[in-house]
């Protein structure tokens, strides 16, 4: 038998009847078992409650229910995102042996939709890094070559849809964390308008900048995943009261007619590969029918120094509460400040030590208007700057990340050259804004390169139009180039 | 106070809004439960749980605003950042630079007019019990917490420096408490936490305009603490400079036992809180519509209250100075109404100030829920001399402990009925004979012997007799 890759003809064929939940979770479990432990994409593989999951799905189709959307779709879910009774890591030793009361609003509308979710994936440590290394789990290994890393912080995930572990997977996308690791193990990963997908239940890094989104093999999945995974949570008060986002119908519109706009800015300091690749993904929209224009918005180059005020200082307040009390590790000290500050020095990796130092000292008194104050104004300004853009352009196009996977370990000792990753990612954050990572063929080293879009708030329509045009041409390309 | 000082004290009051639920989550809000029952995610501040903003908090923070003469603003809230066992999340959601209520004043049943810099929204921590030998947390041996009242939601009301005795302070605090509970934002329990006191107290020498430094006094639970850490801590200060030292800035300890305060912490100590906006909240912006329909549900405020009965004691020609304490005693207890239908009825003013405010009074509760008409028709029956006080007030009591009844009624069951003038001047007429000494020199112009023959008529008639209508008649054989 074989199974669809893609979830959209995976959902079809169990709600059709023609494969069954449980078979179609059989054979990602068997690929789970043959692959990952190389790979490492799993904190946990969830593979009891699965297969519960799949048969109640399978129930639902004999007895002619409306089994949902991702009927029989296995979901892999980034270890930041909590589902009840099942331990909730974020990859760190301090939330050891938590389990949470609740599941996130994310994980009960992917349940409501029939997907069966298959387990927990890795990430770096509370989503602080790119390149899923900083893990109390070890290091995930990128599928496309086990040398190198997939990226991060949702790495696990990227892997894991790239392995074919699982057909689509949810990470949360804090600067970069979806888009960067997508692009660099070649599959799609989207970070929706912040506030359309609820983060009730997502463990925080940084709450102003934090958004849910798709990891998928195609557009349609991920653009099928939104639909599910969106729309008004009034557990959330950041969520937007909108309905839930319809997307799909208009996958296939084409961009007749916009202007796609070439950042220039992330051309800066990029490797060349991927720089080819990308003008060759604005050639495609070009022959689509789009205009396409460079552009330049000169403010995205100060996102990378607000950001890392912005996060941590986000981050140092959001981490507090792992101090040993209610749940997670506890280290026993002589009093309760001692016993504080062992649970947190045992707790916690080197990263996120240094960014919650980082973070208390941008708000501190006497330094936070000159650190934490003026990255917001930074923001505001990158925030008016995309607007102007936007007046011009329906959406920017630009590499996603600055290279192809790089080494296991080649960027450990060197926080700025890690934080440089994400330097094309982090304005959407700081924005808002949707993105999304689309792979669009290989660089020099034969590793996948990905191309970005950009589209102003709650534009995830037009992104995605422009996305299924890239995702085609990066097919018929591969065609003739494989 | 010593000679030649002066206080300076700013009240910082924190009131528990009686919400039906918390702050951010829909757990209860509940005194006294089982430890660690009314709680959830989102109050024990798990991994992923995000606050959402109680409505009802919210009018009535507007409520307690809108009494206090408070601009009601566009406002936001901050995290205060620090680590504390009982603070679920490490900081508590709390107003800081854009409160909901600011300008406001607050009028003290004197008049005086003490400023309202601020009334701000906040949640309410758990409450930690150190169990050990000192009960604080030096030297417990290990603390319990109890989640039940975190998330709880507090206004913070911050007074302007303006009070100047301790005198002030206890009637602010008492005069704020009653507006608290007359807008229904709060049940008033000092004893049970939903009130609880901060003062900042400096003193400086008469005539000086600059403030001296000022300590923060925490742990006051009753109007009494208030007033007596208050004395305390001033004296403390002044014997410090007179000294020739200076005053530390510092938060101190109100320990009610030893009748001292203690340093809590001094300045150097003082946390760095690292306020910022809570990215999980978005701003709070009412319309003038809301603003509006919170304003019209509003009752009248005590001061308003006892304005009202003011106004009636002053048309009645009866003098309010002396009426001050009966006035503030009825609205105190909610009793005024009775007072203003008594007076519309035709009951004379101070009669029905007098009855309520000492006969009614001893019963508050059941006072309130009387029904107002055999209320006044009581009073009616006493002005008109158809019951004496005494009479009067026994009916009362009956009628306090029925919960109602008709006056006429209970008097006749109780054998009440009006003495006849004729049977009146017979028993007058008896107790001047036996006490022809007495007559005599009441004759000859003492007139407070008059009591000892009301005294024999009130004796002899167990109670019953009219005081005025024995007066009346003693003046009459007197001719």
């Amino acid at each position: 038998m074989t199974v669809p890759r893609s979830a959209f003809d995976l959902a079809a064929a169990v709600r059709s009847g023609e494969t069954g939940a449980l078979d179609v979770l059989g054979t990602y479990l068997a690929a789970i078992d043959a692959g990952d432990g190389e790979i490492n994409a799993f904190n946990l593989v969830t593979r009891e409650a699965a297969r519960e999951a799949a048969i109640a799905v399978d129930h639902k189709v004999a007895a002619g229910e409306d089994p949902g959307l991702l009927a029989g779709v296995p979901v892999a879910l980034k270890d930041n995102m909590c589902t009840r009774g099942v331990p909730t890591t974020c990859s760190s030793r301090i939330l050891d042996g938590w389990r949470p009361p609740y599941d996130a609003t994310v994980v009960t509308r992917l349940r409501e939709a029939g997907a069966v979710v298959v387990g927990k994936t890795n990430m770096d440590e509370f989503a602080m890094g790119s390149s899923t290394e900083n893990s109390a789990f070890g290091p995930t290994r990128n599928p496309n070559d086990t040398s190198r890393v997939p990226g991060g912080s949702s790495g696990g995930s990227a892997a894991a849809v790239a392995a074919g572990f699982a057909p689509v997977a949810l990470g949360s996308d804090t600067g970069g964390s979806i888009r960067q690791p997508a692009a660099l193990c070649g599959v799609v990963g989207m970070k929706p308008t912040y506030g359309t997908v609820s983060r009730y239940g997502l463990v925080a890094f940084a709450s102003s900048l934090d958004q849910i989104g798709p990891f998928a093999t195609t557009v349609a999945d991920a653009a099928l995943v939104f639909e599910v995974i969106g729309g008004h949570d009034p557990a959330d008060s950041t969520c937007l009261d909108r309905p839930a986002p319809r997307v799909l119908s208009v996958l296939d519109e084409g961009i007749q007619g916009m202007t796609v706009g070439v950042l220039t800015e992330f051309l800066d300091g990029v490797d060349a590969d991927v720089v080819a690749r990308t003008r060759q993904a604005a050639d495609a929209c070009a022959a689509a029918g789009a205009r396409v224009e460079e552009i330049s918005v000169p403010e995205v180059r100060l996102g990378l120094s607000a950001y890392y005020l912005i996060a941590p200082a986000e981050a140092s307040s959001n981490l507090a509460r792992y101090d040993g009390v209610r749940f997670g590790l506890r280290v026993d000290a002589e009093d309760t400040t001692a016993m504080n500050t062992a649970t947190r020095s045992a707790g916690f990796g080197a990263e996120v030590k240094r960014r919650i130092m980082l973070g208390t000292y941008a708000l501190s008194a006497g330094y936070k208007d000159a650190y934490y104050d003026q990255a917001l104004r930074v923001r505001t300004k990158i925030i008016d700057a995309f607007d102007r853009a936007y007046r011009r352009c329906d959406v920017l196009l630009g590499p996603t990340a600055p290279s192809t996977a790089f080494s296991i370990g080649a960027k450990s000792s060197d926080p700025m050259s890690m934080y440089l990753s994400d330097v094309c990612t982090i304005p959407s954050n700081l924005a808002g804004h949707p993105a999304i990572s689309i792979p669009f063929g290989t660089g020099d080293d034969g590793l996948p390169i990905g191309v970005q879009l950009l589209a102003p708030a709650l534009a995830e329509n037009t992104l995605l139009r422009a996305a299924a045009v890239i995702e085609a041409a990066a097919n018929s390309m591969e065609g003739r180039e494989g | 106070m010593s000679d030649g000082w002066v206080m300076v004290i700013g009240l910082e009051v924190h009131c528990e809004l009686k919400t039906a639920s918390k702050l951010f989550c829909g757990c209860p809000n509940m005194f006294g439960n089982e430890p660690n029952t009314n709680v959830c995610p989102v109050c024990l501040g798990l991994p992923g749980s995000l606050p959402v903003l109680n409505q009802n908090a919210v009018e009535l923070a507007m409520a307690i605003g809108t009494a206090l003469h408070c601009d009601i603003r566009p406002s936001t809230f901050h995290r205060k950042n620090y680590f504390y066992p009982d603070q679920a999340k490490d900081y508590q959601i709390s107003q800081y630079d854009e409160p909901i209520n600011v300008n406001g004043w607050l009028e003290l049943p004197d008049g005086f007019r003490v400023g309202v810099e601020r009334a701000h929204m906040e949640e309410d921590t758990g409450k930690t019990t150190h169990v050990g030998t000192t009960g604080r947390i030096h030297g417990a041996d290990h603390s319990l917490v109890d989640y039940n009242r975190s998330g709880v939601p507090l206004v913070e009301i911050v007074s302007a420096p303006d009070i100047r005795t301790s005198a002030q302070a206890r009637a602010y605090v008492t005069e704020l408490r009653s507006v608290l509970v007359a807008t229904g934002a709060s049940d008033g329990k000092m004893e049970e936490g939903s009130m609880r006191v901060d003062a900042n107290v400096s003193v400086r020498r008469s005539g000086d305009d600059l403030f001296g430094t000022r300590c923060e006094i925490k742990n006051l639970n009753s109007v009494r603490s208030v007033g007596r850490a208050i004395d305390y801590e001033a004296e403390r200060q002044v014997a410090i400079i007179e000294s020739g030292d200076k005053v530390m800035q510092q938060t101190r300890h109100w320990d009610e036992d030893a009748g001292k305060t203690q340093t809590l912490r001094s300045k150097e100590d003082a946390y760095d809180y690292r306020y910022f906006l809570e990215p999980d909240l978005v701003p709070l912006a009412p319309d003038a519509a809301w603003k509006g329909a919170v304003a019209d549900a509003l009752g009248m405020m005590p001061a308003e209250r006892r304005a009202r009965l003011a106004d009636l004691l002053q048309e009645a020609g009866t003098g309010t100075e002396a009426r001050t304490e009966q006035t503030a005693t009825v609205v105190d207890l909610g009793l005024d109404d009775l007072v203003v239908e008594a007076i519309a009825g035709g009951v004379p003013a101070a009669l029905a100030l007098a009855r309520t405010a000492n006969e009614a009074a001893t019963d508050a509760e059941a006072a309130r829920k009387l029904d107002p008409g055999s209320y006044v028709t009581l009073l009616a029956m006493e002005a008109a001399g158809a019951l004496s006080a005494t009479q009067s007030k026994t009916v009362l009591a009956e009628l306090l402990a029925a919960g109602g009844g008709d006056p006429a009624v209970i008097a006749r069951m109780k054998g009440f009925e009006a003495m006849s003038d004729n049977t009146l001047s017979v028993t007058v007429a008896e107790a001047v004979d036996a006490n022809p000494e007495e007559w005599a020199r009441y004759c000859a112009g003492e007139d407070k012997l008059a009591q000892v023959f009301i005294g024999q008529v009130m004796k002899a008639t167990r109670g019953q007799a009219n005081g005025k209508a024995v007066m009346a008649e003693l003046q009459r054989l007197r001719g």
